[in-house]
């Protein structure tokens, strides 16, 4: 691996721990598990697009691990992992297809997201009345997503030529 | 952003909409308050009963809910994030208060009652 290549993992794991931090402090007004702002996800995007698809995945799991080991309950992590890898493949997915651009490869990340952990928890507790909250997380997955992936846009721009220096 | 991505995004909007119209038009009334923990139906309730219960785990968690003039709420859980208490009141049959980290939830059911209740009507 390049140094270069090591330095960028480790500015963005910093990132993203750093944005998952900063939204554990920000309360949400919505009584609903999972309705999040999705910062760290900003992250996700940008390295998808940046540096590459593989290493987008790597960073959204070290970014998952940490995390839950250090702000949140470990036990949770299994909803943040759902999430977290199902949103990756579709992303994934969508971005080889080029059907859609970052914004809408973004929101399709959010949603899944969403998804992925309504999953997980109507199996954690067995409950299927679970799926009642999946229309309020699709609007958090839509608004968060279009948002994340607006940004994303911008920061890729502004960091254009130090990606393309990288390659 | 591609024109694909509106698409997208007014599709989904589509997709939101008929499922709160779905959830909206189907909903109706429960009669009957399920206590699950762990996979395990723990107790019932009429929902026309007022009354509190605690919920007492092993592992030392506790949930505490009320049942009220036809509506349930968590009032208290040792969960962290306590999300189940924002919920607040629910009274319609399927809907549900689930605590995560403490695997309980509480589920409203149309029941006998609730059946029998319509066949009068």
């Amino acid at each position: 691996m390049k140094p270069k290549r090591i330095a960028l993992y480790g500015l963005f794991i910093a990132l993203a721990f750093i944005f998952s931090y900063i939204e554990s402090l920000i309360p949400i007004p919505f009584p609903v598990p999972g309705v999040k702002l999705g910062l760290a996800n900003l992250v996700v995007v940008v390295a998808m697009y940046g540096m590459g698809v593989k290493e987008a995945f790597v960073l959204s799991i070290v970014r998952i691990l940490l995390v839950g080991f250090t702000f949140r309950d470990p036990s949770t992590m299994i909803f943040s992992l759902a999430g977290g890898l199902l949103s990756w493949l579709m992303m994934a997915v969508f971005k080889k297809l080029k059907l859609f651009s970052m914004v809408g490869v973004s929101i399709i990340g959010g949603i899944s997201h969403n998804i992925g952990q309504i999953i997980v928890a109507i199996l954690y507790v067995n409950n299927t009345s679970i799926i009642y909250y999946l229309p309020f997380l699709m609007v958090s997955g839509l608004v968060s997503g279009t948002l994340i992936g607006l940004l994303a846009g911008l920061v890729l721009k502004r960091l254009q030529k130090f990606f393309l220096y990288e390659k | 952003m591609k024109k694909n991505d509106i698409f997208l995004i007014c599709g989904i909007i589509f997709i939101i909409a008929c499922s709160f119209l779905l959830v909206f038009a189907f909903r109706s009334e429960g009669s009957r308050v399920l206590v699950v923990v762990d996979k395990e139906v723990y107790k019932e309730f009429d929902l026309n009963e007022n009354t509190t219960y605690e919920i007492r785990q092993e592992n030392g968690e506790r949930n505490v809910i009320e049942i009220k003039d036809g509506y349930v709420r968590m009032t208290e859980a040792s969960c962290p994030d306590k999300l189940c208490v924002k919920q607040g009141w629910i009274r319609y049959n399927y809907e549900s208060i689930t605590c995560l980290p403490n695997k309980v939830y509480v589920r409203i059911s149309g029941g006998e009652e609730g059946e029998l209740d319509a066949v009068a009507e």
